[in-house]
């Protein structure tokens, strides 16, 4: 298994996903700055962490999702590839609309950093396919915009296709249906609040995110 | 040429920034303030000197980078 993990100016969680990727899964891992147009060849999954991209300016995400790689990742996940978002890197995804929806400051208005409650909502995709429907696991936070907002009829349609993949056992941000990650159409992106790559070692504390790189393993075969 | 971008969240969207000013000024005494929306100001400093190719552009700026339009709305003043 190949995997690329992006870094912005601002990233601060680009190392503990590269240690993930390459602890929990054995992937041969490349660090890929923001101004690259390209991604590099034969990849598995792109990785687009937490962190503070371009200081949050602006809004959280927008200008990171409009920098070079971008246009990159973008095209690599319509043409199937594998996108995991964490935290900053869902708010960027969301931001190039490969998933749905925004993420709003949150509703209490506090940073919120610390270990919560999850609900695994559906074990049908290659990054929840380790853990069971309706498991509940603990992985940390680390936020001030995680506030979930599906407008219209876009929670219905993520709750019809089943794309909702994480929910908070408890409110914690005011999320619309305490929704903590989401899936694209075809299952292969994945954005999320919490942060699975801070939980893979006895030393973080747990390891619920442990089976969410090891589904990954085994899903993504290097080509 | 100037433009001028005002950007809002919808009308409809919770804006928590605005209820904790709310609840600010009516803690300073302020009353009557029923509602408070916080959105921002962006100032753009144009070359183009056609009013209506700016707003054009303008336009697109915002669909692309200045507003979030799942949770926000924009209007453009050309100055």
């Amino acid at each position: 298994m190949r995997a690329a993990v992006i870094v912005f100016p601002g990233s601060n969680c680009d190392r503990d996903m590269a240690v993930a990727f390459r602890e929990v899964t054995g992937a041969e891992t490349t660090m890929v700055w923001h101004g690259e147009s390209g991604l590099p060849d034969n990849i598995d999954i792109v990785g687009i962490p937490g962190g503070f991209s371009f200081g949050d300016y602006l809004r959280c995400g927008a200008i990171a999702a409009n920098s070079p790689i971008c246009r990159a990742v973008v095209d690599y996940a319509k043409a199937g590839g594998a996108v995991l978002g964490v935290c900053n890197g869902f708010q960027v995804l969301t931001e190039t609309g490969l998933l749905p929806g925004a993420l709003m400051r949150n509703a209490n208005l506090k940073f919120i950093c610390k270990p919560v409650g999850l609900t695994v909502e559906t074990a049908d995709s290659i990054f929840t396919s380790g853990y069971e429907k309706g498991q509940r696991i603990e992985i940390p936070v680390a936020h001030h915009d995680g506030n979930y907002r599906a407008t219209g009829d876009l929670l219905a349609q993520l709750e019809a296709e089943d794309r909702i993949a994480f929910r908070y056992a408890e409110d914690i941000n005011g999320a619309d249906d305490r929704i903590a990650g989401v899936l694209s159409a075809n299952r292969r992106v994945l954005g999320l609040m919490p942060h699975p790559e801070r939980a893979v070692d006895a030393l973080h504390g747990g390891t619920d995110g442990t089976a969410m790189f090891k589904a990954l393993a085994e899903s993504l075969v290097s080509a | 040429m100037k433009a001028r971008v005002m950007v809002m969240l919808r009308n409809g969207v919770l804006d928590p920034q605005g209820e904790a000013v709310r609840t600010a000024l009516g803690n300073l005494g302020f009353e009557g303030v029923g509602g408070v929306r916080q959105g921002k100001v962006i100032e753009l400093d144009l070359s183009e000197t056609d009013p209506e190719s700016a707003r054009h552009s303008v336009t697109a700026m915002c669909e692309k980078l200045l507003a979030n339009t799942v949770i926000e709305s924009y209007q453009i003043e050309i100055l």
